[in-house]
């Protein structure tokens, strides 16, 4: 039996029990959007417009808003793969109940992934909606930033679900919010290109797959493609993913097969 | 629940599981065959629970060998989890999902298509009696009745061993006999048990055949009625003293019983007839606070083959 076939039962599992809070999280996934790009697009743009010239003569909302969409998905796929997946270790212990079945711990970590994975896609077809009703989308292209949306979610997803089950408790969960992702989502280029950050910041901020995935998705929603250097976002983004799921692997296997 | 009663199901020889330094299960050598109610009898620590998991191919062998089913866990275990039923010490049931949800989704784990799986779970609630509760959700049941789900769970893929890791544990007597009852049930059908426990009733009530293991080793073997006549006595008087408890029971007891086991709270005297041995330490002047005379038990047993309880 593939792995794939296998990892398709825990991904049921996790849709059965998404299937209970799903209203809840649909209100979420459209609300957050409107709010963000009514404050921040509109809102703050009107100054920002009038003030600045942003690359292309392009509005601060439309360059806010592809930034937006990577920028929940990473919030979205770091929650999804930590309290769940220590829970579903230590505390809920449903990948115990898996694993005393024909699942193994591979199968386990891919079905959950897929789960992140499709719910960072339906987060993300939302906000592409939203945020084209508001105007921001100039390109048909700009449907690609749903796939590239789930990259940069996984690009999270993966290592932080290596990290929580490596972990014993849930206090770095927190310090991961507070110090990782937060940072990231305030200064990945976001609500501001890099070049105005001081020099070594900017350095960082070139590491993280946010910056990345934020670029890549503003490419394609105003259809401003450079082929190259999108590439190597992409690939970029790709590897952050391999090194994730190889480390995610390691600690899952360590933690499940003892 | 195919096949043939003795045939070999799980053998075991010389197998190992180390942590690190410690040795949780130290060579053990034992054999299980189909329809058998087997058990493993020890107290915390002794190496039962590592046992299991190393049958139910979730923790890898350290040294010597085991087969299941005649196939090796570290190559097979895709194939073995399939034909096995797990109650595991600690529920693993989903609380946000209903009871009937629970064993659907756990016979999805087994690749069971969904339509099939509706009339299944059906006849296993039926079977534990938790049918009215089929549509609540799991965290508001009792202890009992999480046992119970927990057990109707694993035989959602009918399994052809069912692996019952302490299953009452922490529950109170009445939820233990019901759940006994079950279990005895499932035997009669023909399912093989394999249990760890470490209370002797439960040991007695369900086991044809058990080992006792101690600090990872087995310590002996055999069905409970052989393990108390080979380690015990027929009967055993309890004595229990207020202050007045003698320090040297020699001078009472002597030719009277086989043996004497002085623990802190009571005396045991192990004897074949134990209303003569009780008359005869009551002649000889020794008045204790209370005399029981009762049937030996495994507890002695083990007692006896380690100088502790089970439950301390």
């Amino acid at each position: 039996m593939s792995s794939l076939a296998l990892a398709l039962r825990p991904l049921e599992f996790f849709l059965t029990q998404y299937k209970r809070v799903w209203r809840g999280t649909a209100v979420t996934s459209v609300v957050t959007p409107v709010i963000y790009l009514l404050a921040l697009g509109v809102g703050l743009g009107v100054f920002v417009d009038r003030s600045t010239d942003l690359p292309n003569g392009i509005s601060y909302l439309e360059f806010v808003a592809p930034g937006l969409m990577a920028a929940t998905a990473m919030q979205l796929a770091t929650f999804e793969s930590s309290w769940p997946v220590l829970s579903a270790i230590k505390w809920d212990r449903q990948y115990h109940a898996m694993l005393a079945t024909p699942l193994r711990y591979g199968d386990i970590l891919l079905g959950h992934q897929t789960f992140v994975a499709a719910r960072i896609f339906m987060t993300a077809t939302v906000y592409l909606v939203v945020i084209t009703a508001f105007g921001a989308v100039s390109s048909p292209l700009g449907i690609l930033a749903i796939p590239v949306t789930v990259l940069v979610g996984l690009s999270f997803s993966l290592p932080i679900a290596a990290w929580a089950a490596h972990t014993q408790t849930e206090v770095s969960f927190v310090a991961i919010f507070r110090f990782v992702i937060l940072p990231m989502f305030l200064f990945s280029g976001t609500f501001f290109p890099l070049s105005k950050l001081p020099a070594p910041l900017e350095a960082i901020a070139y590491l993280t797959p946010l910056w990345h995935g934020v670029t890549l998705c503003r490419d394609l929603t105003l259809g401003d493609i450079e082929v190259w250097s999108d590439l190597l976002h992409l690939g970029y983004l790709l590897v952050c993913c391999a090194v994730g799921l190889a480390l995610a692997r390691m600690t899952y296997r360590r933690r499940l097969v003892v | 629940m195919a096949g043939q009663n003795g045939q070999l199901l799980i053998q075991a020889r010389g197998l190992v599981k180390r942590f690190g330094e410690l040795a949780a299960v130290d060579a053990i050598d034992f054999d299980l065959q189909r329809g058998e109610a087997f058990g493993f009898l020890g107290p915390n620590g002794a190496g039962k629970t590592s046992t299991m998991r190393m049958i139910g191919c979730v923790s890898p062998v350290t040294d010597g060998t085991l087969r299941v089913f005649g196939l090796d866990p570290g190559r097979d275990g895709v194939e073995i989890r399939g034909r096995l039923g797990v109650v595991p010490q600690q529920d693993t049931l989903d609380m946000e999902l209903t009871v009937r949800e629970n064993i659907v989704i756990y016979g999805r784990y087994f690749g069971l298509p969904r339509k099939e799986l509706g009339a299944r779970a059906d006849e296993l609630l039926e079977f534990v009696e938790l049918t009215e509760r089929a549509n609540d959700k799991v965290e508001p049941l009792s202890g009992g009745m999480k046992r119970r789900l927990t057990i109707a769970r694993s035989l959602v893929n009918d399994p052809e061993v069912m692996l019952l890791d302490e299953p009452t544990t922490g529950l109170d007597p009445q939820a233990r006999h019901v759940v006994w009852d079950r279990l005895y049930r499932l035997k009669r059908q023909g399912v093989t048990l394999v249990l760890t426990t470490h209370y002797m009733d439960e040991a007695e009530q369900l086991c044809d055949r058990l080992v006792v293991m101690d600090k990872g080793k087995i310590v002996a073997e055999g069905s409970p009625r052989e393990l108390i006549e080979r380690y015990s006595t027929r009967e055993v008087v309890e004595l229990r003293f207020d202050e007045s408890r003698p320090d040297d029971f020699g001078y009472w007891t002597d030719g009277l019983v086989n043996r004497v086991e002085s623990l802190p709270d009571r005396v045991l005297l192990y004897t074949d007839d134990g209303d003569a041995a009780s008359h005869g330490i009551h002649e000889r002047g020794l008045v204790p606070e209370s005399v029981l005379v009762r049937r030996s038990t495994l507890e002695d047993v083990f007692l006896h083959l380690t100088g502790r309880t089970l439950i301390e």
